[in-house]
């Protein structure tokens, strides 16, 4: 059973054999189908994941019955909604006391990319500030749309192997606090599209 | 310990240290600077789930008794204000349904009322109606969600399914007339996105016939449920003298016995010429206040039936080329039409020079808007007088002196949304 | 559109502290002198006539034109007899942005006033708790709805997001600002 990781790129690059993805999928399936959801909810979006946890869309038969409001006990980081920067550092501390495996999906323009607000008070989009495994766009997504990036992440989950350190790895933020580089954090918060000429006061 | 002491600090001292961290200001304590020894010093917040959004509250406890309790905002500050200085007016009404996102459609209407009073338009009765039946379902969607948090809080799960079930049979008509549940944008300067499809209003008065019984059934649950009563009569108490002080609106004002709601006070879209009941109660407290919510939420029901009986045929828009785009078939066709267009979309429409304060009844008080205009397309101020932010502000005088888990329903009892707090 | 008839009774009682007053959309406003605004609030609260015991909102406009002073801006509304009027200040740039609080007459206006100091820098003298409301505490950009503040802030986005994520946690919250005396006390 031979699955060092490349000494160069750190990718697990022996081939697997039949154990190995007996075990993966064991531990892949009892992840991904009892995803229990930290739910960072703050503005709109929150309200439809609220919508998606009640009886017509139902969080419950996808194993999320338990939301868990102690990042110690959740699995995914569930952004729903626009974070400003006076909460940038609670989603920094919540991520960070997160326990390993876990995962974040950033629910909504806003959680994803800043949304309609380019504007001094908006982090423009949390991958600036956490790692993110999936995005869901909607302003808000609906509770479908929501479910889709649910499943997404699961397919996921189901790709992943435990004999893959690198997926484990926690991204600490540096004594700065950010865990990009700052060219990065400036590259994805530049306005594209319309945005460029939204600055115009009159 | 000893009493309240004076801290005397210096403000505004925007300045960053020599590692360019910001510097703390300094803050100079007359006294001894210890909490007394029996006291604990507790964080809510801001992530918690029965805060109702991104609230901190800091909390000094003596045992369980709140001995002070200091509200932290802002942490959903999304510059919205400072936003609208950028946008034309038709272009702010997205950013209204982001602020109370409980109940958009009283945002967008109480927006396009506000601008529409800026640039003297009288929209037209059929448009008036519909934005009574907009104003009202919104109410009775953010009741629904009021109630169902607030039984969460204080343990009964049961009542958040029931009336969130409600919210969707809601959301299907919103979605059905706007074509989004929840950002829906709905009003236009001068009129309405659309006007509502066949067979909406057949629907929504079969709703309306359905609901009571539903609200029954939460009143059931709730009404005479000794733990209910046990957890809030008595509870964050707040009386009529001290309720005007503290400028609070909506149910809060109206629990503590102060009869103002703007729709009979400061009536607008013909309010005075529907037949309603205003709920009043008599002791401020945290019993009062739901009992004054749930009845609203009947008496919307019963404002809606009569819109709906009364919704006049005609254009939902005003004919003001200037001001209302030009249908889409005609501006690609007809030279005048496409120049109407092309100004609306590309220039804006401008306001006269002027300023208009509008406000309306909104599920969490008196929401208003307030324009400054210099005669250009963007307001030179857009200021939203945010009820929930204002009524939040007096929780601390409410919460000190009960327990912690009443500190909870308390907050709960305000209800907030932090959208229209932090704006 | 008839004036609101306070203006006449305000310009009896104050003279010319009352610098003028216009009617814009239907409202009533006045304009009154920076250093009389305490007076002419506690005035219209509480004479009989007037009772303007409900302050709607405290606010400040700052125009696109750089000559034009501040203003603070004072809905109030009185309950028994169902009228709004506006009240106004100006504050000419070149002085101290200051005005006197009125959370004396109005425990509401804690918060209003200090979200004016958060956004346009104005401060008001003898809030017993001046500090930024919606901003952090030490929030080193400015104040954010002056028209000098560009939309996305002065600071690249990088040092924007640094800024925020090192800032202390605790010192959004300590023993300190427990002591420091609320409008409750």
């Amino acid at each position: 059973m031979d699955v060092k990781p490349d000494a160069a790129t750190g990718v697990v690059t022996s081939s697997p054999n039949w154990l190995t993805t007996r075990l993966d999928f064991l531990v892949n399936w009892s992840r991904r189908n009892s995803l229990w959801p930290m739910p960072f909810g703050t503005a709109c979006c929150a309200i439809e994941f609220m919508a998606t946890a009640a009886s017509r869309y139902d969080l419950a038969r996808f194993g999320m019955e338990r939301q868990a409001f102690s990042p110690r006990q959740s699995d995914v980081l569930i952004c729903a909604g626009r974070l400003p920067f006076k909460l940038a550092p609670v989603i920094r501390t919540i991520w960070d006391q997160m326990a390993q495996p876990k995962w974040c999906i950033s629910m909504g323009a806003c959680a994803s990319s800043g949304g309609i607000f380019d504007n001094y008070a908006m982090v423009q989009g949390i991958d600036t500030i956490v790692p993110v495994d999936v995005y869901v766009p909607g302003c808000p997504p609906r509770p479908e749309g929501l479910l889709y990036g649910i499943l997404l992440l699961q397919k996921k989950i189901a790709g992943e192997s435990v004999f893959d350190p690198t997926l484990r790895v926690e991204k600490l933020a540096d004594s700065s606090g950010l865990f990009l580089e700052p060219a990065t954090v400036d590259e994805l918060s530049e306005p594209f599209g319309n945005s460029v000429h939204q600055t115009r006061s009159a | 310990m000893a009493g309240p002491r004076t801290v005397t600090y210096e403000l505004g001292t925007p300045a960053v240290d020599a590692r360019g961290h910001p510097a703390r200001t300094p803050l100079t304590v007359v006294g001894d600077g210890e909490i007394a020894g029996d006291r604990m010093l507790i964080n809510i917040g801001p992530q918690h789930p029965a805060t109702h959004g991104v609230l901190r509250l800091v909390v000094e406890l003596d045992g369980e008794v709140v001995v002070r309790v200091i509200p932290h905002v802002g942490y959903l500050h999304s510059g919205f204000e400072k936003l609208g200085e950028y946008r034309h007016y038709n272009q702010i009404i997205p950013l209204t349904d982001r602020t109370d996102y409980l109940a958009s459609m009283s945002n967008n209407v109480g927006l396009a009322l506000a601008a529409e009073k800026l640039m003297g338009i009288e929209v037209t009765d059929r448009c008036k109606v519909l934005r009574v039946i907009a104003c009202e379902m919104s109410r009775i969607i953010s009741h629904c969600v009021w109630a169902g948090t607030t039984g969460i809080d204080l343990g009964a799960f049961t009542v958040f399914l029931w009336l969130f079930q409600e919210r969707e049979r809601l959301y299907d008509f919103i979605e059905a007339w706007t074509g989004a549940r929840l950002t829906t944008t709905l009003t236009r300067v001068g009129g309405l996105m659309a006007d509502v499809p066949d067979g909406w209003t057949d629907g929504l008065r079969r709703w309306c016939a359905r609901f009571p019984p539903v609200l029954d059934e939460v009143e059931g649950m709730l009404s005479k449920n000794s733990i209910w009563l046990g957890r809030t009569v008595d509870i964050g108490v707040m009386g009529a003298a001290d309720a005007i002080n503290w400028s609070l609106s909506g149910p809060m004002i109206r629990a503590s016995g102060v009869p103002f709601d703007l729709r009979k006070d400061r009536p607008y879209l013909g309010y005075e010429t529907y037949d309603f009941e205003v709920p009043v109660g008599e002791h401020g407290d945290v019993y009062d206040r739901y009992l004054v919510r749930m009845e609203e939420m009947r008496q919307s029901a019963r404002i809606i039936l009569q819109a709906l009986d009364r919704l006049p045929d005609g254009p939902i828009n005003v004919s003001d080329p200037r001001v209302i785009l030009p249908a889409k078939s005609r501006a690609m066709s007809d030279m005048e039409a496409m120049i109407f267009h092309f100004k609306q979309v590309m220039e804006g429409v401008a306001a006269p020079i002027g300023e208009a304060y509008q406000a309306v009844e909104g599920p969490r008080g008196e929401l208003g808007t307030y324009f400054v205009s210099d005669g250009t397309a963007k307001p030179v101020r857009w200021r939203i007088r945010p009820p929930a932010f204002i009524n939040l502000a007096a929780l601390p005088k409410m919460a000190e002196g009960h327990l912690l888990s009443d500190l909870i329903a308390i907050n709960a009892s305000v209800d907030i949304v932090m959208g229209e707090v932090d704006r | 559109m008839p004036a609101n008839p306070s203006v006449a009774t305000l310009q009896a009682r104050f003279g010319d502290a009352v610098r003028h007053a216009f009617v814009s959309c239907g409202d009533t406003v006045v304009v009154v002198a920076a250093a009389r605004v305490h007076d002419v609030l506690g005035w219209l609260k509480s004479t009989p006539g007037e009772q303007y015991d409900y302050l709607v909102d405290i606010t400040a406009v700052e125009y696109r034109d750089r000559e034009r002073p501040l203003e603070v801006v004072y809905q109030l509304w009185s309950l028994e007899r169902k009228v709004l009027l506006r009240l106004k200040v100006e504050l000419p740039k070149d002085q101290e942005l200051e005005v006197d609080t009125v959370t004396d007459l109005w425990a509401g206006a804690d918060w209003l006033e200090r979200e004016v100091w958060d956004m346009f820098g104005i401060r008001f003298r003898g809030h017993p708790d001046l500090r930024r409301i919606l901003m952090w505490e030490n929030y080193a950009e400015g104040h954010p709805l002056r028209k000098d503040f560009p939309l996305r802030g002065r600071f690249s986005r990088a040092e924007q997001t640094r800024q925020a994520l090192s800032g202390d946690l605790e010192a959004h919250y300590s023993l300190d600002e427990l002591a420091i005396k609320g409008v409750t006390r």
